[in-house]
């Protein structure tokens, strides 16, 4: 048996669950009532989705790979909730949590995963393939890495383009191995890119731990020291803790037009993806330590019941109304239909999609 | 004789390598302790041990380049790719290094390579995880590729692949790894470059590969039940070599040709069985070449919408019926 990764962690261990000690950052404790409130609801309602895409799976109504992000939506949350206008955000195939947390419904998500035409990307993506460029959301990519130049890409863009924005890359302790990822590292510095890629470092790669899978000077994040790049490490149960560093990096980026590394500690509960038993590289016991100490929905609950922003009577609700939410999604994903046979072809190429007098290209593009 | 799985068929063939030769190494992602994505490798480890059944990380550049530096000081790696469409991420080492280096070297230098992995749609999986690169790969001189439809196609392809002193790049169908299927006992392998008639017919000539194989011989039973046609399936194996004098055989006897593949029709295996058979056996024809692939697109996620995609049974009896009109 591999050593638990994440909770042997030094970095992790050094703060257990409990107040947040970035509670009275400036980001954090700005936020209005109501702001935390929402940030608390769209964590729980990430929560509820996942878990009611198990049942639609386990019903065989999802085929093909669902990778849940349970355990890790104060990543997602707290990273999201700082953007702006001109902050981008591209991720792996784990990425239905960003797409909730940028403002993607629960139906067009739910209706993805079964394959519909009122899917986000009209049954073409799938699980793995979420987009919403409208909500500067550009992915959802299967091929482990492939983002991280993507985004570098997008925030080249932003600066090309005279913006005050950025590029956030998510990617996973294992996706560090690519060396799409490290290219894209020196290029982000060469460049001085306003990027931060974000290290969701759940201590697993499939079924291999994080000391079996990379070779590193103390933590992931560190390797950005070879890219003369900024970095730092984050407990990823403790939403305000991601806002509060995070807040450096954006700031870095907008103002520095810099690039960061954050390595955001965090945890999946179910296996790499429903395909896996999850039975033979980790304990239940870890699942069950780090459920039952620093799950970040229930430590932000806490928290906020703390603060008396929330009572248990608010949260409740909440919950529910997040229950209700993707039960209804899922009715919604049933009863939409398919895409057809004629839509195999469409959405190939932009010109085949807008032929008009404007568009040249000639010839046989789309073969029987 | 045994009736064993399609996996299992292919471990059977990494085992008896790895016990015939110590040069054998097996490396990918999840192959040793995990016990394989797939399942193909389970239980290498606990017989072999770590030297031989080795475990990397998401690397597939460095892996399969380290594989292939590593084939030329006569270790023989055999490469696990999770899925075969993660070999994009490496396709300098796969095509410009293996395929490139013996000529390169004017002839000094070997990569006696193999990788090995499912390539195949109809899965469920999307765009990223559903190519079928036997084409692409093959186009490149120096690069050998083989598709098994069967167990003992498998074994016996696996087998030769390990033994070969060149790249040989095995592309296996997850669909198929649960079929079952007679596999001798002995040792066998199935030399690379030679077709199999997998049903012997006179009407028409079905030329397949991979789990379109599959597909045609259930079309051919139905053509031959409903529509009293009997259909000759060729099954390919090797893309590269080629058995073009099966293939041309068969034509020769049928006088008539139906090319099956799961590729999109771009330039697709069936364009170099297509014009060897116009080259070589244009007088025998008696209706032009007709063919069924996938619909050209990107992969579709929708798992209705894919399985239309892919070539059927349906399609395959209807284009035959056209051929034979
Ligand atoms: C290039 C490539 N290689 C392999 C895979 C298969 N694969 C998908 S996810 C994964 C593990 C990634 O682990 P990690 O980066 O830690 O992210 P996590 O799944 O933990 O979020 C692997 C090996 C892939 N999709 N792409
Ligand atoms: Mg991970």
């Amino acid at each position: 048996m591999a050593k638990p990764a994440v909770l042997t962690h030094p970095e992790s261990l050094k703060r257990p669950a409990g107040p947040s000690e970035y509670a009275k950052d400036p980001v954090n404790a700005s936020m209005t009532k109501a702001e935390k409130i929402a940030l608390y609801t769209k964590m729980a309602r990430i929560r509820h989705f996942e878990q009611r895409c198990i049942r639609i799976y386990q019903q065989g109504k999802i085929g093909g790979f669902l990778h849940l992000y349970v355990g890790q939506e104060a990543v997602a949350a707290g990273t999201i909730s700082l953007l702006g206008k001109n902050d981008h955000i591209i991720t792996g195939y784990r990425d239905h949590g960003h797409g909730l947390m940028v403002g993607m419904g629960m139906n067009e998500c739910m209706a993805e995963l079964t394959g519909r035409v009122t899917g986000c990307s009209q049954g073409k993506g799938g699980s793995m393939h979420y987009f919403a460029p409208d909500k500067n959301y550009w992915g959802g990519h299967g091929i482990v890495g492939g983002q991280a130049p993507l985004g570098t890409g997008l925030a080249y863009a932003v600066k090309y383009m005279g913006l005050k924005g950025s590029c956030l890359a998510y990617m996973g302790d294992g996706a560090v191995n690519q060396g799409a990822v490290h290219e894209a590292y020196n290029l982000a510095s060469l460049w001085d890119l306003p990027m931060i890629f974000v290290v969701e470092n759940n201590g697993y790669s499939m079924g291999t731990s994080q000391e079996r899978s990379t070779a590193h000077p103390g933590c992931l994040a560190k390797r950005a020291e070879g890219y003369n790049m900024a970095w730092d490490v984050i407990n990823g149960h403790d939403v305000y803790e991601v806002r509060a560093k995070t807040a450096l990096a954006l700031k870095r980026a907008h103002e520095e037009s810099k690039p960061t590394v954050l390595e955001i500690f965090t945890y999946r509960y179910f296996g790499h993806s429903m395909a896996d038993p999850d039975k033979t590289y980790r304990d239940k016991e870890e699942i069950k330590e780090y459920r039952d100490k620093k799950d970040p929905v229930l430590a932000f609950e806490q928290e906020l019941l703390r603060e008396k922003v929330l009572t248990p009577e608010l949260s409740l609700k909440i919950n529910e109304e997040a229950m209700a939410e993707a039960d209804k999604a899922a009715v919604f994903a049933d009863e939409s239909p398919d895409p057809t046979v004629a839509d195999i072809t469409k959405h190939i190429y932009w010109e085949e999609d807008n032929r008009g007098p404007d568009t040249t290209s000639r010839g046989t593009i789309i073969f029987e | 004789m045994a009736v064993i799985s399609y996996r299992e068929a292919l471990r059977a063939a990494m085992r008896e390598e790895l016990k015939r030769d110590d040069k054998v190494v097996i490396m990918g992602e999840e192959v040793a302790q995990f016990n394989g994505a797939y399942k193909v490798t389970e239980g290498l480890l606990k017989e072999f041990g770590p030297k031989r059944i080795v475990d990397t990380p998401i690397s597939e550049a460095g892996f399969i380049g380290l594989g292939i530096g590593a084939s030329m000081l006569g270790i023989r790696p055999v490469m696990e790719l999770m899925f075969w469409s993660f070999s994009y991420v490496a396709f300098d080492q796969i095509v410009n290094n293996a395929g490139n280096i013996r000529y390169m070297s004017g002839g000094l230098i070997n990569c006696p390579i193999v990788i090995r992995g499912p390539a195949n749609g109809g899965t469920n999986v999307g765009a990223t995880h559903s190519h079928t690169p036997e084409a692409i790969l093959a186009s490149h001189p120096g690069i050998k590729v083989v598709c098994p439809a069967t167990p003992y196609d498998a074994k016996g392809l696996l087998k030769a692949a390990i033994r070969d002193n060149d790249p040989v790049y095995v592309m296996e169908n997850t669909i198929l790894y649960n079929d079952k299927g007679e596999v001798p006992d002995e040792d066998y392998i199935v030399p690379l470059g030679v077709a199999d008639v997998k049903r012997v017919g006179t009407d028409l000539t079905i030329v397949a590969h991979g789990r379109a194989v599959i597909t045609s011989l259930k079309a051919a039973e139905i053509l031959e039940q409903e529509h009293g046609v009997s259909v000759e399936v060729v099954d390919l194996r090797s893309i590269r070599p080629l058995d073009e004098e099966t293939i041309l055989a068969s034509v020769r006897k049928t006088h008539r040709a139906l090319l099956v593949e799961e590729n999109k029709p771009f330039c697709g295996v069936d364009a170099q069985v297509a014009y060897l058979i116009q080259s070589r056996a244009f007088d025998e024809l008696d209706a032009p070449i007709h063919r069924v692939s996938s619909i050209d697109a990107p992969q579709i996620y929708c798992k209705r919408m894919e399985d239309q995609q892919l070539p059927d049974v349906n399609r395959v009896v209807r284009e035959a019926l056209k051929v034979l009109a």
